[in-house]
This record gives structure tokens, sequence and C-alpha cells, in this order.
């Protein structure tokens, strides 16, 4: 039997106890580490420990810190600060009387701030897998990322080991998990792998949950996301975020929600595609043949504004608890504006809506593109204080938006496009069943709403909307 | 020297690769910077004699000055107008 005891001199608790090492040193098998100081306690044979190797590897939060030993080498026990009664069970030694019965620890200089990732980055070099690319000694790193083709053409954060293994603190899932095979490569993707290229995005953290969650999302074979990077059309992934963790991490879902400056939308729904990009090998030029793309294929990623809402949220309404956080991955063109400062009733506004929906895609194009309808607070107010229930809104445009075949077949309006001739004496509704989304998002002054329209290879020819829990 | 870990799926080498050489100079047009240093238009002519007798296209270009690096605008130029550059250094 062995004991070690970790201390450092700056500690008040540490300093009180050097009688005890003493007393233990004299009885037996004693280590004595110090993380500051080397000379304390004084009149002890001690080890150096400023470099906190032995300090990280035991796992040490508090000082002092006594580990007892079997005569194999393994930990039988250990006790942290300093109450009399537990270090002279531990150790079988009765010690001074007139020391006092307790008094408590302080932190392990292992704690101190940033020094964890430090540690971890030295010392636990098995943790990650990754390949190590050494980069050029002249090489400014920012530059180096897009020299090596891993940029979406904006500056990427240099993904050190230290700011990957920080990344991955924000999971509680293991590095080398693989969360599914990412095309058009088709490679594998682990939880490193999405760390990696979160830390370029710029993600904290606390968003990795999301950004999994979206990965994993955008992986389900429904999603179609090898088609969707794949064709001429204009649409990308877009992550709606619902639930708690949307507030908990700071995401923006009113003014300015579906653009620029607040740093979780930004830099989730850009880890999505850069994952897309690096590890599934995803790039224009190459497999991506959007001819216009959009510029949501930079980052394209919001939350519903759920808590001011009248209605049900995007996730309840897809069958998730209100506490449930989740993603919902949409295959999304850029933005649509429909205004309407003028409509004070709900019949009114929804014909606004309609008009404006009959365009997704091409207004004689129908059963193709699925589609959002973003409802601002302004106008959303029209349809409460009229007491419609979402599935009113919905049932109304759905009967706005059934249209007559003659109006849709290819000459018709002097317009080559269109349906065979075949549809002239149909009705024919404009989104399949389940095409039309409803959400809430957006400032509080503005008569507007929005419309994301989906790839026109919506449903089972292409991409389905799929919505997934965020586990921690 | 930093490293960086590899956000992609590790099927390329680790080693930036300098851009693709041309495979052949078939229709390609090649241009020829003179760097200012005496005599570097002599070897440059003789260069073009032997590509033109080729059947290769080629531009000549010259820097104001050796002792700077060529200005963007003739960078821009030759990256515009040409498949490759031979660029002559010394005396």
């Amino acid at each position: 039997m062995s004991y070690t005891i970790v201390v450092k001199k700056e500690c008040e608790t540490c300093q009180l106890v050097q009688p005890v090492i003493k007393d233990i040193a004299a009885q037996a098998e004693l280590k004595i580490y110090s993380q500051d100081d080397p000379a304390f306690p004084a009149g002890q044979d001690v080890i150096d420990d400023r470099e906190l190797a032995y300090s990280w590897q035991q796992r040490i939060e508090t000082v002092p810190t006594v580990i007892k030993f079997d005569a194999a080498g393994k930990e039988i026990g250990r006790t942290i600060g300093w109450v009399k009664a537990d270090w002279e069970t531990l150790t079988g030694i009765t010690f001074d009387d007139n020391l006092p019965a307790f008094r408590p620890g302080c932190g392990s200089m292992t704690q101190d701030p940033g020094v964890p990732e430090k540690l971890a980055a030295q010392y636990e070099v098995d943790s990650l897998s990754a390949r190590e690319i050494p980069l050029g000694s002249e090489e400014d790193e920012i530059e180096a990322c897009f020299d090596r083709g891993w940029s979406d053409g904006l500056p990427v954060v240099p993904p050190t080991r230290e700011r990957v293994l920080r990344m991955l603190s924000g999971t509680r899932r293991t590095p080398a998990e693989v969360v599914g095979t990412v095309p058009p490569d088709l490679n594998e993707c682990t939880i490193e792998k999405i760390a990696i290229n979160a830390v370029m995005a710029g993600c904290k953290p606390e968003y990795m949950p999301v950004v999994i969650a979206a990965v994993e999302a955008a992986l389900q074979e429904p999603f179609c996301m090898h088609g969707l990077l794949a064709t001429t059309y204009f649409s990308g992934p877009l992550v709606i975020v619902n639930g708690p963790m949307s507030r908990a991490i700071g995401m923006n879902a009113g003014g300015n929600a579906l653009g620029q400056g607040n740093r979780a939308n930004a830099t989730i729904g850009r880890a999505l595609q850069l994952v897309i990009r690096n590890v599934g090998g995803g790039k224009p030029g190459g497999v991506d043949r959007s001819v216009f793309g959009n510029p949501g294929k930079y980052t394209y990623c919001f939350a519903e504004d759920e808590l001011n809402s009248a209605w049900e949220s995007l996730a309840v309404e897809r069958g998730f608890e209100p506490e449930d956080s989740t993603v919902t991955l949409f295959a999304a063109d850029g933005l649509q504006g429909i205004v309407d400062q003028k409509s004070r009733d709900p019949e009114s506004l929804c014909r606004s809506f309609a008009a404006g929906l009959r365009a997704v895609g091409h207004p004689k194009m129908v059963l193709a593109a699925d589609a959002i309808l973003v409802i601002s607070p302004e106008h959303e107010r029209v349809f409460r204080l009229a007491g419609w229930s979402k599935q009113q809104l919905r049932d109304e445009l759905i009967s706005l938006l059934t249209i007559p075949g003659r109006e849709l077949v290819a000459g018709a309006g002097g317009i080559a496009e269109g349906l065979p001739e075949k549809f002239a004496d149909a009705s024919l509704p404009k989104f399949r069943e389940n095409g039309l989304h409803i959400i809430r998002a957006g400032g509080t002054a503005g008569m507007f709403s929005a419309i994301i329209a989906g790839w026109a290879a919506s449903g089972s020819t292409g991409s389905d909307m799929v919505s997934m829990k965020i586990k921690n | 020297m930093s490293t960086l870990m590899d956000p992609t799926a590790e099927r390329e080498s680790a080693e930036l690769q300098p851009l693709p050489r041309l495979a052949d100079l078939e229709g390609k047009t090649i241009g020829l910077l003179d760097i200012s240093k005496p005599r570097g238009d002599v070897f440059l002519d003789r260069l073009e004699d032997l590509l033109v007798q080729r059947g290769v296209n080629t531009r000549r270009y010259r820097k104001p000055t050796f002792t700077r690096v060529a200005p963007v605008e003739l960078k821009q130029q030759i990256a515009s107008e040409c498949d490759a550059v031979v660029e002559s250094l010394a005396d």
C-alpha cells in the first residue's frame, strides 16, 4: 500500500496539512507532488508537478488530494480537501487533536481557465484520430485553409488540436463515433470530423449538439442530401431549430433572423455546409452543379419564434413535445418576399399569401416544390385576432391554391411551359399533401411575410423535410 | 510550426499539391515573362522561336523591375491570357 498527495503552496489548506503530510511520510510510503513550488512542503522529498502531468493523469480537481494505492499500484481510495476524519480513515493514522476538523480545499491548477484544453492537447495525444496536417513554416494559418480547399469562400477558423478538443467538450459523444456517410463521395463522418468543421465554421462548443443533429438529419435517406447537393436547382439545406436549446444557445428567431449577425444562426448552418464540402467532397464545379446556388448555401439556419406565437410550433406539429429541442432540415431556396401592409382581415391576407405562393418555382408548376411560409409577428396578429388556427389558415391556402388545369397546361397564357393537355379539365393543388409548412419568425415591426421555396424535387422523388431531436 | 486537424475524409495527400501541369502544349498559349535582367530577352527570344516552330501560341510580358515582385495587374493579365508561363530569372 502507498499514498500520493497533490498540493500547491498557494493553498492555505495545503499549508495547514504540512504536519499531517510529515506524519504520513514517517509511517507509510508517500509521494508528494507540488503543482506550483517543488520546495513546498519544506523538509520533504517533493516531486515537481509544475507541468501538471501527474495531476492531469490522476484527474486532480482539488488540492490537497490524497490517493491510496494497493500493493499492485491500483487506486483504492482518495479524499480531497481537509476532513480530518476522512484522512484518518483513509490512512489509518490518528492526527494531532489541535488540527481543525474541516477546511475546504482549493482548485487544482489543472482547472485554471484555459488549462484543461492545453493539458488535453498535450497529454491526450490518442484521443483524436484525424490526420494532422503540418503547415509550412511561413504559412499563414488562415491562408493555409484557403489553399487546401477547405473554405466556402470566407475565412475559416484554423482547426488546431486545442480548438478541436475544446469543441468536443460540447458533446458527450465519443470522437470516433460514426454518424453516417456524407455524399457525394459517401465518406464516413465521425463526431470528430464534425467538430473539426464546426471549429472552422466558428461554432462554440455548446452548439455541437445542434450541429451533430443537423448533420444526422441531413444524412437521413428521405432528405436526399446527395441529390440536393448535385442538383442544377437553387436549393441547399436549411436548418430550423425549435425548443429550449434554441434559446439556451442564444439563437435569433426575431429581427433579421434569416440574415446575418447572430453567431449561432451563422455558424451552425455553416458547419453543416463545411461537412458536406470537406467530408463529403461536395463542391461547386465538382458534383455540385447548381446553376445559381443561393446565398443560403453559405449558411441557412434560424430558430422559429415559438414562444410568442399563438400557434403550435413546427416541431410540435411534427409530433414532438414543446420541451423537446429539435432540428428540421428542408431543401430550401433563398427567400421570396410578400408585402401586404393593408390587409386586416384573414381572408384578404390569405389571398396575398396565396398569390405569392402561386409563384413558387413557376406559376404553372404544381405538385413539385414544397414551401415554407414564414409569417411575421404583424401578419400573424391578423389571424390571432380573428381566432384562426394554423390548420384553418393552411386549409384556406390549399383551397385558394387549387388551380384550374386550363391555366396550367403547356401553352396557356402564351407560355410553352406547363402540364400536358390532359390536365386541362382537372383542378390541381399547388402543393402536394403536407408540402406547405407554416412557421413564425421575424422582427415585430413590418407587415411582410416570406416564402422559403423548396426543391422542385420534393417528396418521394427527391427531398422530404426531416426532423430530429437534439441529443447531448 | 503549426499543425491543423484534417477536416476532410483524408482521401487525398496531406501535402499541398502544386497546380496541375499542362499535359501537352497543343492549342495552348504560353506567356514568356522577362524580369528585366540583362539578356533575359535573348533567352526568351530563343525560347519563343522554339515554341512557335512547334505551333504553340506565345505572348511576351515584362516586369517593370527585377527588384520587386510582379505587379498584381501584370499577374492577373498573364493569368487571364495564358495557360502557362515561363519566367526568365537569372542574368
